[in-house]
């Protein structure tokens, strides 16, 4: 940081040196959070790039060293605060593979339902302030509104809006209560006709296209070399996409298409993730038709927690119940890496187990993390109101980023 | 899904293209293998890393062109004491492996693989920053979650958690 001045400095005219550090950010509007971006221009050109993260440092690695490995459960809701359930799938299905952890049909088919909503709320808000970063302000509230209707399913599953904690090592925390799947099914069968309003204001607008066709151009080589990851990927012509091509909670069961486009610049990377939000109302559909009975929870008394009713009838339940938290439980030695999905593209825990109750060493790798890399190569060369595109355009979350 | 034992023999696991390439490469290179929970790890000698993520990257094969994941692992105090770990997938055919180099506590320093996948750059300066451990030949080297002053390298086992720094 001390290389680049915190205010703008103006060179000298005298000859050589014609640019000037303009910083953007930490709290633009348009950086999402704590971003600082350096930028180098000459005259409205973006010479250089250099995105400065860090400034929301929260230690939460270390911090899940010092945890029990169920306690680190709501830490992984604060990384990528626009979809914890990704996050905390993600961490579980990580130490359910250490443990060797088998979990029932209904809370897989559960965790697939509740991530493809949360990929929908925060494909929301990607798109409401991605439009409303280019000046289209209706399409931010129209979103938000929608957005609304998430959070409040979220809230009768898990008791919160956003920090919801709703996955648990070896299942959910609780069944969804009665009318849940009624409401989600209103919501799922309204949803395609909002995002055709959406696409209504946004896809042949005159304004829109000419701020995001050709803007913030990333080949496909880059995209790879680079690391880019999820619609960024996509939004470059590489098909991949976790749901499918490695599956994990029961996701090959579901029918549906990855949208890919080769395009690699800002309009590719919204079509892809529009054409998403489409994709994930049928993966919901698929799952409110074929949602299994029975228990949410895996049979294995020593790591998920008795349900309450038992506790007050069988001792075992009692002492298992007091056991798990106040001593945690062990896993064996080992190590796993478990990727997902995200909204964002490939969320991957790295977990080292040393065969105790707490975890050796907790890695995420984040999305946001991987796709900043590439910031730099999208706006070199472009105008400063490009930059404000391609962030947009990589949808960061800055507690992404951070570790 | 119970946990089955993990396969260490290097001759087992020359099915996978990981292995075979590398080992048909430089059997200095590998120095073990394992197979474990659905996974692969491979340690590689520490001084050959960047090149044998080259081999691996054009292994025509199976490419792993695409660069998941650099983190590192503190064994404080035993030694070798750092584990650096590479996470690689093959976008084309699927495949996923784990490469690691054993790193003793004196001066960590490892070869950096920016060349190879430019994706590693933030990576390797994070590991850089909270582990300690230097890439040569990385293009900027400096911290990037902690301020520039910053004293001592926080993911570190014997970093102090309590009390004023």
């Amino acid at each position: 940081m001390t290389q680049y001045p915190t205010s703008p400095v103006l060179e000298p005219v005298a000859g050589q040196e014609k640019t000037l550090v303009l910083n953007m950010g930490p709290q633009h509007p348009s950086t999402h959070g704590v971003l600082r971006l350096v930028l180098e221009i000459d005259g409205e050109t973006v010479v250089r790039v250099m995105p400065e993260i860090g400034f929301l440092h929260t230690g939460i690695e270390k911090t899940c060293e010092a945890k029990f490995y169920q306690q680190v459960v709501p830490l992984t809701d604060r990384i990528d605060y626009l979809c914890p359930m990704t996050n905390n799938l993600t961490y579980c299905l990580a130490v359910e593979k250490l443990l060797g952890l088998e979990i029932p049909p209904r809370a897989q088919w559960m965790r697939v339902l509740m991530n493809e909503l949360t990929r929908i709320n925060s494909h929301l808000v990607w798109l409401g302030t991605h439009a409303m970063d280019l000046g289209a302000m209706t399409v931010f509230l129209y979103c938000f509104r929608e957005r609304e209707d998430v959070l409040r399913l979220f809230e009768m599953v898990s008791g919160q809006r956003m920090m919801t904690s709703y996955f648990r090592i070896g299942g959910l925390a609780l069944d969804p209560p009665l009318g849940f799947f009624k409401k989600v099914k209103a919501f799922a069968d309204r949803f395609l006709g909002n995002v055709d309003e959406y696409e209504g204001l946004l896809t042949g607008n005159p304004i829109f296209l000419m701020r995001v066709k050709g803007v913030a151009h990333l080949s496909k080589e880059d995209a790879i070399a680079l690391g880019a990851t999820g619609p960024t990927l996509r939004g470059s012509g590489v098909d991949i996409d976790l749901r499918r091509d490695a599956p994990y909670s029961s996701y090959e069961k579901f029918k549906f298409k990855v949208p890919v486009s080769n395009g690699g610049d800002v309009w590719a990377r919204y079509v892809c993730r529009v054409q998403e939000l489409r994709e994930s109302i049928g993966i919901v559909q698929q799952a409110l038709a074929g949602m299994p009975e029975g228990s949410t929870k895996a049979d294995a008394p020593k790591v998920v927690l008795p349900d309450r009713e038992k506790m007050k009838t069988q001792m075992e339940a009692l002492i298992y119940h007091f056991k798990i938290i106040t001593e945690g439980f062990t896993v064996p030695a080992g190590e796993v890496y478990q990727a997902v999905e995200s909204p964002r593209g490939e969320m991957g825990y790295y977990i080292v187990s040393d065969g105790t109750a707490k975890p050796y060493r907790v890695h995420m790798r984040s999305p946001s993390f991987a796709n900043m890399q590439v910031l730099a190569k999208m706006c070199e060369g472009r105008l400063i109101a490009d930059v404000i595109a391609a962030i947009g355009s990589i949808d960061v979350v800055v507690g992404d980023i951070d570790r | 899904m119970a946990l089955t034992p993990a396969i260490t023999d290097l001759e087992q696991l020359k099915s996978h293209p990981a292995v075979a390439r590398l080992l048909e490469w430089n059997t200095a290179a590998v120095q073990s293998a394992k197979y474990d929970r659905d996974e692969l790890t491979i340690w590689v000698d520490k001084h050959l890393i960047r090149d044998a993520c080259a081999i691996l990257r054009d292994n025509p094969a199976c490419p792993f062109d695409y660069l998941c994941d650099v983190t590192a692992v503190d064994w404080f105090p035993s030694q070798p004491r750092f584990e650096v770990v590479y996470h690689l997938l093959s976008l084309s055919k699927k495949e996923r492996v784990r490469l690691k180099a054993r790193l003793d506590d004196e001066g960590p320093v490892l070869e950096s693989v920016t060349s190879v996948w430019p994706a590693a750059n933030y990576f390797e300066r994070e590991v850089f920053d909270l582990f300690g451990i230097r890439f040569t030949g990385h293009p900027r080297l400096e911290r990037l979650l902690m301020p520039d002053d910053w004293e001592g390298h926080p993911l570190r086992k014997d970093y102090p958690v309590e009390g004023y720094r």
